[in-house]
């Protein structure tokens, strides 16, 4: 059954004012400004191509305001999402959905890989390091918040890909969208290893401040994921189960969903975490095997400069334990102090 | 001959002892002689977030940004930050007191404060007071 774009549409909006306005992700607004919301992702992996569709929601205000990504490789294609994708993964997974729950949620320059323009949002894929990209920001006239060179190190050092959307509100005011209406967007990315940014979503956030968003996985067989969705560490697994016929024809058949496989497993991880608790990322094992802990941002990627680093600490207490041990055996070899003593 | 292996490292720690030794005692000189205050940012942190001086002696003050946005190094008391909270200068330049350093550049200042007690200095850009932004700047009699 194919759903009505105004219906859906009808249902964000609804869900946006139901829901809190929370939940933003990366945002880079100019003089820390607000106004982009993030809700739903779908990280579909297939054939070793990473399918990441997500929605970027007007949530008010005029000027020029937005957010960044990592992402976890470069993107073939940049193009308009599925006008209802997400919500019909929201209406497969919560029977009786929950108005809340669905919301909420050297200094070189950095390449420009490729720039888009979909509605009024400017989508620009970017390669470069922390520095490069907050040169970026700064020269596009945004301004990345206090916890930005932290958190642009944190996924520099693995995937140097990020995508910058730029969304124009007096542009999205003369469209006519309206509070809540989402721009869905659908990357296709080639990896062996595909992840989810998590981190990203508590970007200029304070530590406390609540981020609640869906993450669906839609993989050829149930995946494992890292960390463990456990509850106490803001992942909740609300569904996994062998993804219904009906849902894959649904999917199918919206707006460049084509690659949507015959069968599938959908997983579906709720995040209801504070910020400072997201620290990592979502590695995803699609093939039964176990997720890598530097995708999830437990461990940094081993490089030849981490191996120099590592030697040259090793070196560093090598000489700290040798001086220690020659002040010891000074002090152990020095003759007894005091009147001489009979043998 | 081939002298034993932990006796063929002798050399290096003895010179290693002795570099460190001798920049210790040129650290400890500088700071006497009133040289730099060095004032690193990194992950939009100030290090060291204290810093000392003398009332109505200059004192040099280094900023290095290492971060990649640009950050500010205003120092004063309660009343000025409280300008500062609410003023809308994009940028500092004009007073010794007010500095912005950008993204991965460093800037250097001279202050001298004639009375003595606590200034606090903090980056007022928007968010950053509020991420940790603060440091002190003690002036001794």
């Amino acid at each position: 059954m194919r759903l009505g774009t105004a219906l859906s549409l009808a249902v964000v909006a609804l869900l946006v004012a139901a829901g809190p306005m929370a939940a933003c992700g990366g945002l880079i607004g100019p003089n820390g400004a607000v106004n982009l919301l993030r809700t739903t992702t779908l990280a579909g992996y297939h054939d070793g191509v990473e399918h990441y569709v997500t929605a970027f929601q007007f949530a008010g205000g005029g000027g020029s305001f937005g957010s960044i990504t990592p992402l976890p490789g470069i993107p073939t294609a940049v193009e308009k999402g599925g006008d209802w994708t997400l919500q019909r993964l929201v209406r497969e997974t919560s029977p009786a959905p929950p108005f809340a729950a669905a919301v909420g949620q050297s200094r070189d320059a950095a390449e420009e890989l490729l720039k888009v323009r979909i509605d009024a949002l400017d989508l620009t894929v970017l390669r470069g390091g922390a520095a490069e990209i907050g040169q970026w920001a700064k020269e596009h006239g945004f301004r990345l918040p206090p916890d930005a060179p932290e958190v642009l190190e944190f996924y520099a050092g693995r995937s140097p890909i990020f995508l910058a959307a730029a969304f124009d509100g007096d542009a999205a005011a003369a469209r006519g969208q309206q509070l809540g209406d989402g721009t869905p967007v659908h990357l296709t990315i080639p990896t062996d290893a595909p992840w989810v940014p998590l981190r990203i979503l508590g970007l200029g956030k304070a530590a406390e401040e609540r981020i609640e968003a869906d993450v669906f996985l839609l993989t050829d067989q149930r995946p494992n994921v890292l960390p463990t969705p456990i509850g106490r560490n803001g992942l909740e697994l609300a569904y996994s189960e062998a993804a219904s016929q009906p849902l894959l024809d649904d999917l199918r058949s919206d707006r460049g969903m084509g690659w949507i496989p015959t069968s599938g497993w959908l997983t579906k991880i709720a995040i209801d975490a504070s910020a400072d608790q997201l620290t990592f990322d979502l590695a995803i094992s699609a093939d039964g095997g176990r997720p890598s802990r530097v995708d999830a941002g437990f461990e940094l990627a081993s490089t030849g400069a981490g191996t120099d680093q590592n030697l040259r600490g090793a070196i560093a207490l090598l000489v700290v334990a040798l001086g220690a041990a020659l002040a010891l055996s000074f002090v152990l070899g020095r003759p007894a102090a005091g009147p001489m003593r009979p043998v | 001959m081939r002298l034993p292996r932990a006796q063929r490292w002798l050399p290096v720690v003895a010179a290693v002892l002795a570099i460190g030794a001798i920049g210790s005692a040129f650290a400890i000189a500088a700071a006497r002689a009133g040289e730099p205050a060095e004032i690193r940012i990194r992950y939009s942190a100030f290090a060291p977030a204290t810093i000392r001086a003398q009332a109505g002696r200059p004192i040099e003050i280094v900023l290095h940004n290492d971060d990649p946005i640009d950050h500010e190094w205003i120092v004063g008391d309660a009343a000025s930050h409280e300008r500062h909270r609410n003023g809308t200068e994009q940028a500092h330049d004009a007073r010794p007191t007010e500095i912005t350093v950008p993204a991965g550049e460093v800037r250097r200042t001279t202050v001298t404060f004639e009375v003595p007690g606590t200034y606090t200095f903090i980056c007022h850009l928007p968010g950053h007071e509020a991420y940790g932004m603060v440091g002190r700047l003690i002036v001794r009699p």
